[in-house]
């Protein structure tokens, strides 16, 4: 009987081969991804001369880009470790989604910022001149260490798998090759179980200070500065927040993919999007706490520096978009997953993806409006320079980004179980064993 | 401006390539007059060389390859230039201020001009603005030129991950576009929006591209990295004023030692601590803690109506 499940379960949770779905899905993305090659290959010759950003916009959408990566990568420190310490059990199929959100996410992030560069073939210089002092180099270690623990805390608990994927002979030639380079060594013995169950628990009390860091970091490229909008104490806080909200909404999206093309309704259940539901609900609302705090307390105020800043998000050129994303990023996700009815598979998808989406457009509106309200007015340069509206390169190049992401993930998919096998096997079939046994 | 002559000396030990580098500054001109019997560049006292009957080839701006006496080359005294390790230091002893009187400013632009030529920045990038300020709905509009404020504790210099833009000892900010990664986070960090950015590949003329880049003097600009005004180190160490200081006709900008506790606006040489003292000299937004290099004195008895600065063609 247990056997017989354990065989299901194995059946179930195998790595598939693309459909014809998954084989549009994938050469879109290798077309996108190669439209942003080019653009990037023409942004190499001409220098950011082709973007939108001039020097009151010195930063856009290449910066929003990164930090929405960076934010949405905290995922996996929410679910995997956050989640494990307090005990939250029904996290199991939603660890491994999350951890490779977040390793895509930490490799296109640090691509993102390198992108930005004026003068990416100086990189180097970044460890040549290294200044400790500047938040710039905290973010560069911060990132690093965090792409380590997140890639570590991604495959550690993908050894009890391999020697199944072994065995199952899926995957093909490549996968079997990366199946055995990866996990040969696993045996399954009761040391190796035991040194990889603490080495996952001590990276998941590490990786939570990490990733606070990472998205505390970013913040701080803003708020060590002193522009209205940034020079903000609660920075580092509102940015946590708000990147535990899109990376929960992220899971929730990619929980429904997963779900519906790999049939997986036995193991994500409703009760997994319930749950998740009530989770989005919290975090929107503690983001929601937050942008009061960064809104309207300047604006009970209207601080001369601040007003300008502040009247183009309420009811000036960026008021649409401002708007949109308050209200549709966060209010209506908010109200519709209070209703049971609301965290149903189907709603809880289009409610993840209007929490994404929005919180794409937070980050380019934490970075734009801002550059464009200087302290002094801006003056003496051509009227492009006033104002700022990404150029088809920079989409393509950014979308490309996203696209690339997308592509990490859907091909880890394709070789690799997205639910954790053994895992589950212990967590499901190991329990009716004891409950036999206790009968006897 | 017409160029001082320039001769380079060449000996056995420079390189060819110094040699070529050398040569191609050199004036046809000058060369053939440098053949001559007489030097008519050199002072009197020092006209005595004899012709060594030792020649040189030096090869002219215009291609041709032309013969020297040995004896006759002098170095060029203008432009010795400075390693990256010397213009990071600054000049011992000295503390660079400037004091900007918006009392007679009217708008001529001038400084900018001045500037813009001398450090070949195009229209869209000017290192110096001037701005009509309002402070009030009520207040009296006025003309504020801004350079690089120079701050003594430089939010921008705190910023940089490489150590591209640096305070040096003698109160200068300065770029070192050698090193600079183009990242701009000086550039939001600055809160005087007095850096730029070199989006394009600059548009330079001969001269610009013969120059051997140093921070003293910002030039060649480089693509893809951050420029701003200097306050001309490059001029101070011939001491000589910057180029916005020498350029205004109405004595706007003056420069100076704030050790020796001197300024001048080209006519007229103060005591710093008096101007500012006596004409309520402050700083521009004083409250953010940046302590700029740069002082203003107050718009009041004007010469010029605001007015006037409307009619400048921008």
């Amino acid at each position: 009987m247990s056997s017989d499940q354990k065989n299901k379960i194995v059946a179930d949770l195998l790595p598939q081969e693309f459909g014809r779905a998954g084989v549009i899905w994938t050469i879109s993305l290798i077309v996108i991804c190669a439209i942003g090659l080019g653009a990037y290959i023409h942004q190499i010759q001409k220098g950011l001369e082709i973007t939108a950003m001039r020097d009151y916009a010195s930063w856009g959408i290449y910066i929003s880009n990164f930090v929405f990566f960076v934010a949405i990568s905290l995922v996996g420190s929410l679910i995997t470790a956050i989640f494990r310490l307090t005990g939250v059990h029904w996290r199991t199929p939603l660890t491994r989604i999350s951890e490779i959100i977040a390793v895509a996410a930490i490799i296109f992030a640090s691509l993102a910022i390198i992108v930005d560069m004026g003068r990416p073939d100086r990189f180097m210089n970044l460890f040549l001149f290294a200044r400790l002092q500047s938040p710039i180099m905290w973010d560069v270690i911060v990132i690093t260490t965090y792409l380590m623990l997140s890639i570590l805390f991604l495959y550690l608990p993908l050894l009890p798998d391999l020697p199944i994927l072994i065995a199952s002979k899926s995957g093909g030639k490549i996968g079997q090759w990366w199946y055995k380079f990866l996990g040969s060594f696993w045996k399954g013995t009761h040391l190796q179980i035991r040194m990889s169950k603490k080495a996952v628990k001590i990276i998941s009390i590490m990786i939570i200070p990490i990733a606070l860091s990472i998205h505390t970091v970013t913040s701080w490229l803003f708020a060590t500065t002193y522009r209205p909008g940034w020079d903000s104490t609660n920075f580092g806080a509102y940015f946590v927040s708000g990147a535990f909200l899109v990376g929960a909404g992220g899971v929730v999206v990619a929980m429904y993919v997963f779900r519906r093309n790999y049939k997986l309704e036995n193991y994500i259940t409703e009760k997994h999007f319930d749950n998740m539901g009530k989770v989005l609900v919290m975090l929107a609302l503690l983001y929601l706490y937050f942008n009061v705090n960064e809104y309207l307390v300047p604006a009970f105020k209207m601080k001369k520096a601040e007003e300008h800043h502040l009247m183009s998000l309420f009811t000036g050129e960026f008021s649409l978009l401002f708007w949109s994303v308050i209200i549709l990023g966060m209010i209506v996700p908010v109200i519709v997953l209070l209703f049971p009815q609301g965290r149903k598979p189907m709603p809880m998808f289009v409610m993840g993806m209007l929490v994404v989406v929005g919180a794409w457009f937070k980050r380019f509106l934490i970075v734009a409006p801002t550059l464009l309200s200087p302290f002094l007015p801006m003056y003496d340069v051509p009227e492009n320079y006033k104002n700022y509206f990404p150029t088809w390169e920079e989409w393509a190049i950014t979308i490309s980004t996203l696209a690339g992401a997308l592509l990490i993930v859907t091909f880890f998919v394709r070789f690799f179980p997205i639910i954790p096998i053994h895992e589950t096997i212990e967590e499901r079939v190991l329990p009716l064993k004891l409950a036999d046994h206790g009968k006897m | 401006m017409t160029e001082l002559p320039k001769i380079v000396p060449l000996s056995e030990q420079k390189s060819r390539r110094d040699f070529i580098k050398g040569a191609v500054t050199a004036v046809v001109a000058t060369a053939v007059t440098a053949c001559s019997s007489k030097d008519p560049f050199t002072k009197a006292g020092e006209n005595e060389t004899k012709a060594s009957g030792e020649k040189v080839k030096l090869l002219s701006v215009t291609g041709e390859i032309i013969e020297v006496d040995k004896a006759y080359l002098k170095p060029i005294p203008e432009t010795p230039h400075v390693s990256n390790e010397e213009a990071r230091k600054g000049i011992p002893g000295k503390k660079f201020v400037m004091v900007i009187d918006l009392a007679h400013c009217h708008n001529l632009k001038k400084c900018q001009s001045a500037c813009n030529h001398a450090h070949f920045v195009h229209d869209h990038q000017n290192w110096i603005k001037i701005y009509p300020m309002q402070e009030a709905e009520h207040t009296s509009p006025f003309w504020q030129p801004t350079t690089c404020m120079h701050c003594d504790d430089p939010p921008c210099v705190k910023v940089c991950p490489v150590d591209a833009t640096f305070k040096r000892q003698d109160g200068i900010v300065l770029i070192d576009n050698d090193r600079c990664i183009g990242c701009r986070f000086c550039m939001a960090a600055c809160p005087y929006s007095t850096r730029v950015f070199n989006w394009e590949e600059p548009i330079l003329p001969p001269q610009a591209l013969e120059m051997q880049y140093s921070p003293e003097t910002s030039c060649p600009p480089k693509i893809g990295t951050v420029s701003k005004c200097d306050f001309c180190p490059d001029m101070v160490r011939k001491g000589e004023l910057p180029h916005c200081v020498s350029a205004c006709p109405n004595g706007v900008f003056y420069f100076g030692d704030m050790n020796e506790d001197v300024v001048t606006n080209g006519s007229e040489t103060v005591r710093f601590s008096e101007l500012i003292r006596d004409r309520s000299g402050y700083r521009l937004m004083e409250d953010l803690g940046t302590k700029p290099s740069v002082y203003y004195l107050p718009p009041v008895d004007r010469s010029f109506p605001f007015e006037d600065g409307l009619k400048t063609k921008s």
